[in-house]
């Protein structure tokens, strides 16, 4: 396998709306389909937040007014387009340095007046490399491999 | 499968911890854990295929350790993550159009 193949994720899906609604609702509607185990708070969350603009930021609200901002908004181009950064390293931890964090590209293409390609690629994944590799040092920490095969078990156990 | 899949079975998993604390061979797996060496081998089949191991060979020995790039797993993660919200935002997307406020 190639570092190019592992680095990317590409789905795409065929939904019965038009063009505008399959914009509106992926953007605005983030939090209403996300898996609930993306949460990076100590508490539930209350909202998920998609801010319209690019330097927006997508973040959770937490029922107790904490926030975290795990995406920056590189590119909003209604009903075409949207790209964001992913924030988030190997840990379920917040990454800060943009250089470590990968992105993610949505295009929406109308393939009739009700019906829209929804195409999504998560690209550069290796950046969050350096995440990686201090994970493998600290393998014998609780916040290295550990607690992530934890957040894998729990996942598992909750079933799909 | 996987990494996901790979850490549903619990022999799996109990390899994986075995590795975290620190690289070993087929025959220390074996060792350690209640399974067959030729079951070993055929987990750290599924584990290396899925990209949470990576083996090397040092002498006539083949040393089994995480993957200590993990990117597989990581992109895994998320193919995984993107899987369900596309299937939640279909849901969402075609649902009646109603009021909202």
């Amino acid at each position: 396998m190639t570092q190019a193949a592992t680095a990317v994720v590409r789905r795409q899906i065929v939904v019965a709306a038009p063009i505008e609604r399959a914009f509106a609702v992926f953007t605005e509607r983030f939090g209403d389909f996300k898996p609930p185990e993306h949460n990076l708070l100590q508490v539930a969350i209350a909202a998920t937040v998609f801010e319209p603009h690019v330097g927006g930021h997508i973040y959770d609200r937490g029922v107790d007014g904490s926030e975290c901002r795990w995406a920056r908004i590189l590119a909003y181009e209604p009903p075409d387009r949207v790209v964001f950064s992913w924030d988030i390293g190997p840990q379920w931890q917040i990454e800060t340095e943009p250089a470590n964090t990968s992105e993610v590209e949505v295009r929406f293409v109308a393939e009739t007046p009700q019906r829209t390609r929804v195409e999504l690629e998560h690209r550069d994944i290796d950046r969050h490399g350096p995440g990686w590799q201090s994970v493998s040092d600290g393998v014998a920490d609780d916040a290295g491999w550990p607690l992530y095969l934890a957040r894998y078990a729990a996942l598992v156990a909750e079933g799909s | 499968m996987g990494g996901w899949g790979a850490l549903g079975d619990r022999t799996r998993r109990a390899i994986v911890e075995c590795l975290a604390q620190r690289p070993r061979a087929v025959g220390e797996l074996a060792d350690e854990l209640p399974v067959s060496r030729p079951a070993v081998s055929q987990h750290l089949k599924v584990l290396k295929d899925a990209g949470l191991v990576s083996e090397r060979a040092v002498g006539t020995r083949r040393i089994y350790r995480l993957n200590p790039s993990g990117v597989a797993a990581l992109r895994d993660q998320l193919d995984t993550f993107w899987n369900r919200a596309l299937a939640g935002y279909q849901d969402v997307v075609e649902e009646p159009e109603e009021e909202r406020s």
